[in-house]
């Protein structure tokens, strides 16, 4: 459902929504597909930016929530973030 | 001789992103010295204090709303933006913005300092929590800090006795200076772009200026490993909410009786003092039983509000919506709709305040119309009283009360129905099926500080009894009134009370109120209950204190259990875990959705719940031989 932005490494990149626990790596872009939430995918893209998801931060997803493993808890650099799956399709690791 | 600008009261304002420690450090900074407020026009709270620096000079202090930009996404964050731009009429614009950053987690708080430095103000950046950072052995440069964002930076321990002390030297010492002077702002809100350059900026500035820790910290990895296992979690949550209420219930025992033998030794005391008439039993039945019955649950409140507070010092409320957010989004509710549905259990009114923090609109009227369904602490009040009248006080199972149980089960009927409401509200009130995002930082966890803790406690002590003394206090001695006029004739047989005002009333609604098994004296009860759940008990001690002449130095609850079937206790319990029966609440709820209809849906949809609700209850009991 989400298109992918044209670039070179954009075959090796997988959305952070993906990613299972346990997973570490860095941000490589932040792309949030139009009309997929609740609000435009610019304030999406506000809302992860504020909260310190920006390309070069390192990534783990630290732990998953208890239904259908969402939410998930992930440490960007030095700070722990909850947020849905959906919302972390946007966050594009490597 | 003073000169002019030793006169002058400075005034600084506090900002910061959330969870780094600001009301800490407003706490510590001005003490017990704060007023709580509203900004005019919005609901928003406004807290200011007062502190003298050390060369004595006054500073008027306000702790603005926390943000993570001055974007103003919400009305807490259009206060901290226009505050802090000095577009408020009614507030000086700030001498000097104090930006609070946890010194353990700079990225973010360093990205919101580059925001401030364009408002053009003097700008002062507290490294809180320098302590833990330094047992973590996070090496911070302050003076590359400094040079690098431009802006001075001092450090400070909130919680500790004198962790304040260099921050206030250098706030005296920066007035003496010329740093103290604003410029032109530059500011406009912030771009997609604006942000990814500064949060790039940010990073740059703690790579130069900030080490990795040496010592991470891992307790809270290895707590989290616990508390937010898929499994573990979630029963630690449900045990935690469970011994919640066996406290509640429990622990607030000797207390609640000390309160009730204080109250009834001196109505004993007033009717020996007093003569014999209508003064003594104003005095004794509508003052100091009426507001004794209500001041007897000042415990209980302490309680519920000390596990909340503790909670939310420790770090574990953001867990908490981190493990419900599936769950609750299943009845279309946000995770963070978790921590005002929690206040909720405490009451309802900063429950609903406390949806601000939901930015979606959608999310936040849902939660508002279900907020009150949370069993509050004024319903702990009817609860109590007919649980301990009615159900036999054993022990089931071996270990479990039989009355906390019962108790348990109301909450859950509480939650339940909060989440099969939001359930349908979702369904036929929204049309949009977007859900919006669920994105919260889960701080380090932190021991709760007994100061703070005992601060907090101390505020909603005074709410409560502030309440206790005015809204109640008028409605007891309304009460007392329709219950002791008319007089009876001479000559009268029956009871007094049968003659009053109350009495008519209550059997006027009698046609109506009479299929859930209420009987009069109940009726009555409810119309003052409307002001205040709790009332209804006050009201009941009146009725039954007035009617029962000699009974009256009896505990109500005795009375109550004389007087009524088991059928008709289960059916007031049931009509209270539904019935709108609260002033306050539905004037809050008119106040944060800017008009009446939300006021009405809610007092319509629970009116209409409870009536069943009690219809349904008392029926079955009936049925089942408890009439």
């Amino acid at each position: 459902m989400s298109e992918r932005p044209p670039s070179s490494t954009a075959d090796q990149r997988t959305p952070l929504g993906l990613a299972a626990r346990g997973f570490r790596g860095h941000i490589q872009a932040i792309h949030v597909a139009e009309d997929a939430h609740g609000l435009s995918a610019a304030e999406i893209e506000q809302r992860l930016l504020e909260l310190g998801f920006v390309e070069g931060a390192e990534i783990e997803v630290l732990h998953e929530g208890p239904i259908g493993r969402d939410p998930i808890a992930v440490r960007v650099n030095d700070t722990t973030i909850a947020l849905r799956r959906r919302e972390a399709m946007a966050v594009l690791v490597l | 001789m003073t000169n002019a600008t030793e006169i002058a009261t400075w005034h600084f304002a506090l900002v910061g992103t959330p969870n780094s420690g600001k009301t800490s450090l407003f706490n510590a900074l001005t003490g017990g010295r704060q007023k709580v407020a509203n900004y005019p026009g919005v609901t928003v709270e406004r807290k200011a204090g007062a502190f003298v620096t050390p060369s004595g000079h006054r500073v008027n202090l306000i702790d603005l709303p926390g943000t993570y930009s001055l974007r103003g996404r919400s009305p807490d964050e259009e206060i901290t933006r226009d505050v802090v731009l000095g577009r408020v009429a009614s507030e000086t614009s700030p001498d000097l913005l104090l930006c609070v950053a946890d010194a353990t987690n700079l990225r973010v708080a360093l990205r919101l300092v580059i925001e401030l430095k364009k408002v053009g103000r003097p700008l002062l950046l507290i490294l809180n929590m320098i302590d833990i950072a330094r047992r973590r052995g996070i090496d911070i440069n302050l003076e590359t800090l400094s040079a690098e964002l431009g802006v001075p930076v001092v450090t400070s321990t909130a919680v500790r006795r004198g962790g304040t002390e260099e921050l206030l030297r250098r706030i005296d010492a920066m007035a003496a200076s010329a740093a103290g002077q604003a410029v032109e702002s530059t500011w406009a809100p912030p771009t997609i772009a604006d942000l990814r350059g500064a949060q790039r900026e940010a990073d740059r500035v703690i790579k130069t200026a900030v080490g990795r820790p040496r010592r991470p910290d891992t307790i809270t990895g290895r707590v989290d490993a616990v508390l937010l296992n898929p499994v573990a979690g979630l029963l630690i949550l449900l045990a935690l909410l469970f011994v919640m209420f066996q406290a509640v219930f429990a622990w607030a025992k000797p207390l609640m009786d000390a309160i009730s033998s204080g109250f009834d030794a001196l109505g004993v005391l007033a009717q020996g003092v007093l003569p014999e008439g209508l003064l003594q039993s104003f005095v004794q039945n509508g003052v100091i039983s009426g507001v004794g019955s209500v001041i007897v649950f000042l415990p209980q409140i302490l309680i519920l509000f000390l596990f909340i507070l503790l909670l939310e010092d420790l770090g574990y409320m953001a867990r908490a919506a981190f493990l419900m957010d599936k769950i609750m989004g299943g009845a279309g509710l946000h995770g963070r709709a978790f921590i005002p549905l929690l206040s909720s259990f405490a009451c309802a009114i900063p429950g609903i305040m406390a949806t601000r923090v939901i930015d979606n609109k959608r999310d936040r009227l849902t939660t508002i119309l279900v907020a009150p369904l949370m069993t509050c602490s004024a319903r702990i009040q009817v609860y109590t009283l007919i649980i301990s009248a009615f159900i036999p006080d054993k022990t089931v199972w071996g270990f479990i009360g039989l009355q906390g149980l019962v108790m348990f089960g109301l909450y859950a009927a509480g939650i339940l129905s909060a989440l099969a409401v939001s359930f349908v509200a979702n369904r036929f009130f929204w049309r949009d099926n977007a859900t919006p995002p669920f994105m919260l930082e889960l701080p380090d966890y932190k021991l709760p500080r007994l100061r703070s803790v005992a601060l907090g406690l101390y505020m909603r002590a005074m709410m409560f009894l502030k309440r206790a003394g005015t809204t109640i206090f008028s409605m007891m001695v309304l009460i007392w009134f329709l219950a002791s006029f008319p007089r009876p004739p001479e000559g009268a047989t029956g009871p007094a009370i049968d003659y009053s005002l109350a009495a008519i009333i209550g059997k006027w609604l009698e046609p109506v109120l009479a299929p859930v098994g209420f009987n009069w004296q109940i009726n009555v009860a409810l119309i003052p209950g409307m002001a205040a759940r709790e009332v209804a008990v006050a009201s009941l001690g009146t009725v039954y204190a007035i009617e029962g002449g000699k009974e009256a130095a009896e505990q109500i609850g005795q009375a109550l259990a004389s007087k009524w079937s088991l059928a008709t206790a289960l059916a007031l319990l049931a009509w209270y875990i539904f019935a709108p029966q609260c002033a306050s609440t539905l004037a809050v709820i008119k106040r944060e959705t800017g008009g009446w209809r939300f006021m009405f849906i809610t007092f319509a949809y629970m009116l209409g719940l409870a009536y069943v609700a009690a219809f349904i209850t008392y029926h079955a009991a009936v049925a089942l031989g408890w009439g």
